[in-house]
């Protein structure tokens, strides 16, 4: 089983990237769950969501503690939320920022650590706005780059839930995966 | 056609697919998406029905009463105290004699306020006659929905059934589910044609009073309509099967439970989990099996009987506790076995009350306990398993 964990901030779409994800892996004809942190839904506060992918029935009900990867939407969060927690010792860290702060980050998380600048792509193609972008999207698009799922397959599971700005967020998901410099694990 | 949706999205689904004539409900979380997901059916034109907005869930199980009286099929969804808060005419709504099928989303009773996962809810509307039905994914969620439709229906039935999800782990969990034809649902359900309704061209009375040398027959013959649905739960679970090519084990699911020496006891999502660490420990070796009792109206009494032989302990486990006495699924099997002559021993253990995420190595705790206990002897009969804090471990 492969297994998600999202980090985000009500309003930026980690629980919508965690069911893209879910339904792209779903399109290869995986069985997948996906599932916020139980909590209590705010603008802005801070939001974790969960994605299990796997080519046998999944039956663990339980949330994610011990992640593959682990995809970070607002690097804010940094600050106080330990994201690399419980990340396997092959595990990859993928965040939203500019390239330039690939290598802060990841001596900061001790942790093998890919950059994309989803907030720039999604800006790009009018995703949200300067203050509150929605980065979901591109977030799940770069992600596709590990090979977990394929980019069309992503293309395809925007198509079938998202519901307004449907090529924007395609073109984002597509230009975050072409953009994302993947860290070749040591 | 198969698609990833949420347990709440399911129930909607199932509900869409048996054609309710009449919906009436009120918002509550974590049931609010069902409410939201019908809504948008009927807002689309794929689901012709009437959504009575009311002003509580008391009005909303009045209103799925008053349309089930007039022939119609009602469906409601609720959740916690708004189930507490129906639960005069839940009451009225069986002893009527009313096949009204609603879902449940489990969730802990306040205080202290909490929007999470337990069965206390659910459990506390026991006595109301509803028929009780735990679901353990989102598939059995929209597939029991169709069923329980079937088995209130029947004319030697027409008893209530409430089919419950745990709050998040599927309300809100996505997971592939396969949504059926309308036209194999049609042929599996019948439209809903009752012998008797509130019809002004052939007028009976409802709901009048009795008096004492009638109402023990009254409540007779609602023991005999659950004798029946003991079976016939059984007989449509495998219909069902036939034509959708899905099955959920009538009332007792049994999983592995071939030369068991142990058995866990489990219900709602925590037999999901269940189910992975029994795998596990069968591939080490440990001769342990999950029975999951899935029905707990009517009781399955005989099926838990025929289960305890030839084991050596079970262990219950259950998501929430009975004040004063024990969880409710340990106390029914207690009363069960009493009288066998084959009893093992039986050990109770609470996992996962008010939404305590419940992982692989709990259930492997509970294990270990139950082999541990049926070697050395019972230490409690009851373990409030994960305790921290006072009286707990740390």
């Amino acid at each position: 089983m492969i297994e998600i964990r999202f980090h985000g901030r009500g309003g930026q779409g980690a629980v919508i990237a965690s069911r893209l994800l879910a339904e792209a892996a779903f399109i290869e004809g995986k069985d997948v769950q996906a599932f916020p942190f139980f909590g209590v839904e705010r603008r802005g506060a801070p939001v974790t969501a969960f994605t299990k992918v796997d080519d046998r029935p999944i039956r663990v009900k339980s949330m994610i503690y011990e992640p593959d990867y682990v995809i970070v939407l607002d690097t804010a969060l940094l600050e106080y939320i330990n994201v690399g927690e419980g990340l396997k010792d092959d595990g990859r860290i993928l965040i939203n920022a500019p390239a330039a702060m690939a290598a802060e980050y990841k001596k900061k998380l001790g942790a093998t650590v890919d950059v994309v600048d989803g907030t720039g792509i999604a800006l790009e193609h009018g995703l949200g706005s300067r203050e509150s972008p929605i980065v979901n999207t591109s977030m799940v698009g770069a992600f596709a780059k590990t090979g977990v799922v394929s980019i069309e397959s992503v293309a395809e599971a925007v198509k079938r839930q998202v519901k307004r700005k449907v090529e924007p967020n395609i073109q984002a998901a597509r230009d975050a995966f072409d953009m994302v410099e993947m860290e070749v694990a040591e | 056609m198969r698609k990833v949706i949420t347990g709440n999205h399911a129930a909607a689904y199932g509900a869409k697919l048996s054609r309710p004539g009449v919906i009436a409900a009120y918002p509550i979380t974590p049931q609010t998406t069902v409410v939201e997901y019908i809504a948008d059916f009927i807002a689309d034109g794929e689901l012709d029905c009437k959504f009575i907005k009311v002003e509580s869930e008391h009005s909303a199980m009045s209103a799925c009463i008053s349309a089930q009286n007039t022939g119609v099929r009602s469906f409601t969804a609720s959740s916690a105290h708004g189930l507490a808060l129906m639960h005069e005419m839940l009451m009225w709504a069986a002893a009527a004699r009313l096949p009204i099928v609603m879902v449940n989303i489990n969730r802990a009773m306040g205080p202290p306020w909490s929007i999470w996962a337990d069965h206390q809810d659910s459990i506390a509307q026991r006595d109301t006659g509803w028929m009780q039905i735990y679901c353990e994914n989102n598939q059995e969620v929209l597939d029991t929905t169709i069923m329980s439709y079937r088995v209130s229906e029947s004319s030697d039935i027409l008893m209530p059934s409430m089919l419950t999800e745990d709050a998040f782990y599927l309300s809100h969990t996505v997971e592939p589910v396969d949504i059926p034809d309308q036209e194999l649902v049609d042929e599996f359900l019948p439209s809903y044609e009752p012998r008797y309704k509130l019809d002004v061209d052939e007028p009976y009375g409802f709901g009048s009073l009795v008096m004492p040398d009638n109402f023990l027959e009254f409540r007779y013959l609602m023991a005999k309509a659950y004798d029946t649905a003991k079976e016939r739960i059984v007989e449509v679970d495998r219909e069902f099967e036939k034509t959708f090519g899905r099955s959920y084990g009538g009332l007792v699911e049994h999983y592995r439970t071939e030369d068991a020496d142990y058995l866990l006891v489990a219900s709602g999502t925590n037999s999901s989990t269940t189910r992975e660490v029994v795998d596990q420990l069968r591939n080490e070796g440990e001769k342990v099996g999950m029975a999951r009792v899935r029905v707990f109206r009517p009781f399955p009494v005989d099926d838990v009987r025929a289960l305890a032989k030839g084991v050596k302990a079970i262990g219950v486990i259950d998501r929430t506790y009975t004040y004063g006495a024990f969880g409710p699924f340990y106390t029914e099997i207690l009363a069960a076995l009493y009288g066998q002559e084959e009893r093992p021993l039986l050990k109770n253990y609470l996992v996962g009350i008010g939404g305590r995420d419940v992982r692989p190595r709990d259930i492997r705790d509970v294990y270990k306990n139950l082999v541990k206990v049926s070697r050395e002897g019972l230490d409690e009969e009851m373990t409030w398993h994960g305790l921290v804090g006072p009286g707990g471990d740390a």
